[in-house]
Parts: structure tokens; sequence; C-alpha cells
């Protein structure tokens, strides 16, 4: 009936398709029949051509509304100088905003305070998720109950969690004071000194994402196949060597993602700083005043918006150097050991 | 407190789809090699146990907190049982608080982020994973690249905007920035790419399904399984949602992370009344995890083993 049409459909599919959708009425004039076919090959083609595009729009759509224009429009902004109260009045600057960051004290503060207690949250988490992940991946029971018990505080927001670890460094009734007193040690005030704020800081991140990172490192020991361990016992190694020379090298990449995504997770750290005394400046000192919260407490609370935006620019430079750091490192030590990327 | 109710011992189901709601576990067979290659000592239980109580104690403990009144918990020595003000606190966090607003608020905001989230991921995630296009590898790039992107990034300009807009204090300033998520795009194609067949799309084609009978027909079915985890670990994010809400909202109409704010700022100084607020915004995300932690724990593990 439609002929051998064959050569305008777009492909064998659709030609199949057609008789068994005209069957019914195919006593209508040839021409029209015709056309109709076309038609649909057309659409079929066009279906084919443009849907993915139109799959993927919503997504770059939003994206480009609400991500990559911000980002563009920040570095913008950062060039005038913009008020909290009016925010649609700018002034151009230039690369004042920037200049002014770095002759800033609470600037170089902030940055310092972002480096020390992103080392002091990252380092241990990431070491903790290790050994951790390895003793999960023994053979043993309730695995699942323990790894769900370690998520839970990757449930908790930054919020809440932070508001119960401010209760438990309280000076006077906090918890811990009252352990370390049942041993003997005299109260610490926590939130008041620079070292031990930036412990408790650091101890909510630790305590929130441990337990993810456990399982992302439990996820890649679960894939390194089981010969590698069983050939290393034949050869005599111990547990601690197995740990040593098998999973820790199958296990590279991993370590990396999650130091990169640590990484980036410190920079960008806020809400634990901001909540553990409910203060924008982040102690009377500024002792735990983090990067993420000084750019906040410029724009919202000095009300220089144009500056925050220099400050969030700066983050940004930031992590991108970290990024270009861990891709040489990786290689570097890439090369050393032979192959590996 | 809030332990799993299914024990699973011997699986791996990482490796595997994310397990879908009940599904019965496989044992034996391959659970030789499943639990690891190495047998749990005492110590290893001992450990495990540390960090357990280490994770739920401050959850506990707050709970505890919210069940005592403000001058029980001024003592020196402070409470390790329940007290007898659990609802009396509930209640002021949920009104002098505005928790109550501030849950109802969330549900809405995460509901419909979660929402948009999986469904336009899903979308996305498909065209990457199966269909052919220009400039694929270039956009797929584009969208890891974008999980990078911090917040701070964006808040400046997206407070100018809505400054302009009034929409200071309503929801939809907080919805409309989170209503995709790179990750989640990049979670489902690398689900697609080998949860749905290639032959399944051409034979949905040769009977004449056209691209939206496919997705509805074949792609949805088959990404169900990582829509729901997907959907799961969206809702705890934008629950948890925190540096743009405490921007874009006030204490007016809150989500609940800017009502805890308020509460660390001292605005209510009970602290029974504020451990209440704490407990309280951190519950749905605590029973959604005693209901379905094996089925996040699994999409975690699965989503990073392919990132």
């Amino acid at each position: 009936m439609t002929t051998d049409h064959a050569s305008a459909a777009p492909s064998v599919t659709s030609g199949g398709a057609a008789p068994r959708h005209d069957s019914g009425k195919a006593d209508g004039p040839p021409s029209q029949e015709r056309k109709r076919t076309e038609r649909r090959s057309r659409w079929y083609r066009w279906d084919l051509k443009y849907s993915p595009y139109a799959f993927i729009s919503p997504f770059f759509l939003f994206f480009a509304a609400f991500g990559l224009f911000p980002l563009l429009y920040t570095g913008w902004a950062a060039m005038h100088q913009v008020s909290m109260t009016n925010p649609n009045e700018m002034e151009w600057v230039g690369f004042d905003n920037f200049s002014r960051l770095w002759d800033d004290e609470f600037f170089w503060n902030a940055l310092r305070n972002t480096f020390t207690i992103g080392l002091i949250s990252t380092v241990p988490q990431l070491l903790m998720a290790l050994g951790l992940a390895h003793i999960l991946n023994y053979r043993m029971r309730g695995s699942m109950m323990f790894r769900v018990a370690m998520l839970t505080p990757y449930a908790t927001s930054v919020a809440a969690a932070t508001l119960v670890f401010a209760m438990l460094y309280g000076r006077d009734y906090g918890m811990i004071n009252w352990a370390l007193d049942l041993v003997g040690i005299d109260p610490v005030s926590w939130e008041a000194g620079t070292w031990s704020s930036q412990f408790a800081v650091s101890s909510i991140v630790i305590w929130r994402w441990t337990g993810y990172n456990t399982l992302i490192y439990l996820a890649a020991m679960q894939a390194v196949p089981n010969d590698l361990y069983e050939s290393a016992s034949l050869d005599g190694a111990s547990r601690w060597q197995q740990f040593r020379h098998v999973t820790i090298p199958a296990l590279r990449p991993t370590i990396l993602f999650t130091v990169v995504i640590s990484t980036i997770g410190a920079t960008q750290l806020f809400g634990e700083a901001y909540l553990l005394a409910g203060s924008e400046n982040g102690g009377s000192q500024s002792q735990y005043q983090t990067l993420g919260l000084y750019m906040y407490e410029t724009g919202w609370f000095n009300l220089h918006l144009g500056r925050a935006a220099a400050i969030a620019w700066t983050m940004f430079l930031l992590l991108i150097v970290i990024g270009i750091l861990y891709w040489v490192l990786t290689r570097l030590v890439g090369k050393s050991n032979g192959e590996e990327a | 407190m809030a332990t799993a109710p299914v024990i699973a011992p011997n699986t791996r189901e990482t490796t595997d789809p994310p397990p879908r709601g009940g599904s019965r576990r496989r044992r034996a067979g391959r659970a030789g090699r499943a639990g690891g290659h190495l047998r749990a000592g005492w110590l290893t239980y001992l450990i495990l146990t540390v960090f357990t109580v280490g994770s739920l104690f401050p959850l506990l403990w707050s709970a505890i907190a919210a069940s005592h009144t403000n001058s029980r918990l001024a003592e020196t020595t402070p409470p390790f049982w329940f007290g007898g003000r659990l609802f009396t606190n509930l209640e002021a966090a949920w009104t002098d608080a505005n928790m109550g607003t501030a849950m109802i608020n969330t549900i809405f905001v995460a509901g419909t982020v979660t929402i948009s989230t999986v469904l336009f991921a899903t979308l996305a995630g498909f065209a990457f994973a199966k269909l052919r296009f220009r400039a694929k590898n270039l956009l797929l790039l584009l969208v890891i690249g974008t999980m990078m992107v911090p917040p701070q990034l964006t808040v400046v300009p997206l407070f100018m905007a809505i400054a302009k807009l009034e929409w200071t204090n309503q929801l939809q300033a907080v919805i409309l920035p989170t209503m995709v998520s790179a990750f989640g795009v990049f979670f489902m194609r690398q689900y697609l790419v080998q949860a749905l067949p290639t032959e399944l799309i051409e034979a949905a084609r040769v009977d004449g399904a056209n691209s939206l009978r496919v997705v509805w027909h074949v792609v949805f079915p088959a990404a169900r399984p990582a829509m729901a985890v997907l959907g799961m670990l969206t809702f705890v994010a934008a629950w948890n949602e925190f540096f743009w809400p405490i921007i874009a909202l006030t204490q007016q109409n809150p989500t609940v992370q800017v009502a805890l704010t308020g509460l660390g700022q001292g605005y209510v100084p009970d602290r029974g009344v504020i451990m209440a607020g704490a407990f309280l915004g951190t519950l749905p995300l605590l029973i959604a995890f005693v209901l379905f932690g094996r089925q996040i724990v699994g999409g975690i593990m699965h989503g990073a083993l392919k990132g």
C-alpha cells in the first residue's frame, strides 16, 4: 500500500511502523496517504534530532540562569561598590575591592582560619574513614546497621548539628567539660580560644562527614578483586601489608576524589563557624571566622555586597589554584609510580 | 536509636543497581566474597560500636536535652536520661521558634525541589547516556564542572535579583535556584548507561514510539530505582540547604534551617527549646533513615563507585 517509500523514511524502524498504523484506514486516496507518511517521517527525523536537546535543556536553562550567570555576574559585581541596602545601584570601582582585600587583616585571618580548620577537619576525617571502611569490609554481622548508623550524621543539618555541639562544648554546663572534669582536667573555654574553637568547629565537620566518606571508600574497596588479596596473603603479607600495598594503591583515584570534595567543602565552610556562637564575626577575636563567614559578614552585616562578591571570586580562584595543584601532584605521583593516572 | 530494621550481613548490593523498597536479600552464593576477605574479630566490633555510639550520641542527647528545663540543663552534671518536658519544649519550639511554619515550608520546598531535580536529571541523564547529539561530551564535561562551583559564588547576584523582584521571604526564591542538580544528571547518566539496554529503546522506536513515549514507557520504568535513590539524596540535601535560605528568607517565613539559625542566634534563650528545635528539625530525616537507610547507603555507595 504505502508503496515502497522506504527511501523517504529515515530508517527501517519507522518503515516497520507505518503499515501497522495505517492498516485500518488504508482506503484513503494514495496522495494523501503519502503526504501523511512523509509528514510522519519528517516529524520522526525531527524528533530524533532535537529531542536530546529538549531533554537536556531544562537542566542547562536552570543552570544558565541560576549558576553560570550568577557566577559571572559575581565577578562583575566585584568590580563595583554595591550596598546591601540598595543592591541595584552599582558604582564602578575596578579592582578596588580586590586590592582592599589584600590590605585587609580580617581577610588574611579568615583565609588562615579556613586553611587550618580545613586541615584539622579533613585529614583526620579521611584517615578515620579509610580505617573504618577497611574494617567494615571484613566479613561480619550487622554490617548494614553500622553503615546506616554512621551515615545518620550526614542526615543531620549543619544548623542542627552545630546547635547540639555548641551545647556539648559549652564552657559552664557543657558535657565535654563535665567529662574532662571527671578525669581532672580544668574546664576549657572552647569557643573563646583559637585552637580550641577551631578544634570544635572541625569536630562538627568530622562528625557529619566521616560516615559518608567511609561509605565511599568501602564501595571502592569492595570493587578490589579478591585474588589480589589472596595472592598477597600467599606471599605472606600481613593484614597491614595488604592494606598498605593492595588496598591503598587500588583506592588512589577514590582517595583523590574525596580529597578534592573535602577541599571544596572546607573552602566554603560556613554554617559550623556561624552557629557555634551564632555570631557572624566568628568569635570575639574572629578566631574561627572562615572565608565563607567573612564573605557573609561583609555582604550582609557590613552591607558591602561588592566586596563580598570579591571575596567569593577570591575563593573561586583559590579553588582553581588548588585544583591545578592536585592535578599536577597526581601527575607527579602517577609518574613516579610507573603508570596509573 | 536510628538503627536500621533490616540487617544485611553478607551482600554487595553496592555494585548492583540500588535495591528497591522491600527487595529480598540474596544470601550465600557470592556471600563468601561479599563481606570482604577477612573475618571480623571482637576488636572490629568494638571499634565500630564506638563509632556508632559517637555518631548517634549527639542526636540522642539533643532529644534528652529537649526533655529538660533550662535550669536543669544549667546544672553542673548534665542529664543522661529523659525528663518530663519534652512535649512542652517541642510545643514551644513549634510556636515560639516558628518551627511549625518552618516544617511546612520545608516540606513544600524540599518536595518541589526533589520532584523537579529527579525529573530533569532523569531526562538529561537519559540523553547523555543513550542518545546521540552534537557537543555531547563537551556538555557532559560542563555538567561535571558545575558540580564544583561553591554556593558563595552565586548568592550576591541572586540576592540582587530577588531584591529587585521583591521575592525576599518568598519560597520561590529558595526553590528556583535549586530546581536542577549537576550531581543528579551525572548520577542518572551513570545509572542509565548500564541499566537501560539500548535494544529496548530501539524496539520501542520500531513500534513507532516517539521520544516522549520512549521516556515514559521505557526510560522511567528502567530508571525507577535510581530515581528513588536520587530523590532521597535530593530531599536530604534540600531539607538541609543552609546558605542561600538564610540570605533569602527571614524568621517571618523560615525554612527549618533558617528557624534553627534563629535559635542559634538566641531568639529563644531556653536551651531545652533550642534542643527541641534541633531535634524536631532533624526528625523527618531520621525517620526516613530508619525506613530507607539501606537504600540511602546503597545509593551513596553506588554513586561513589562511578564518581
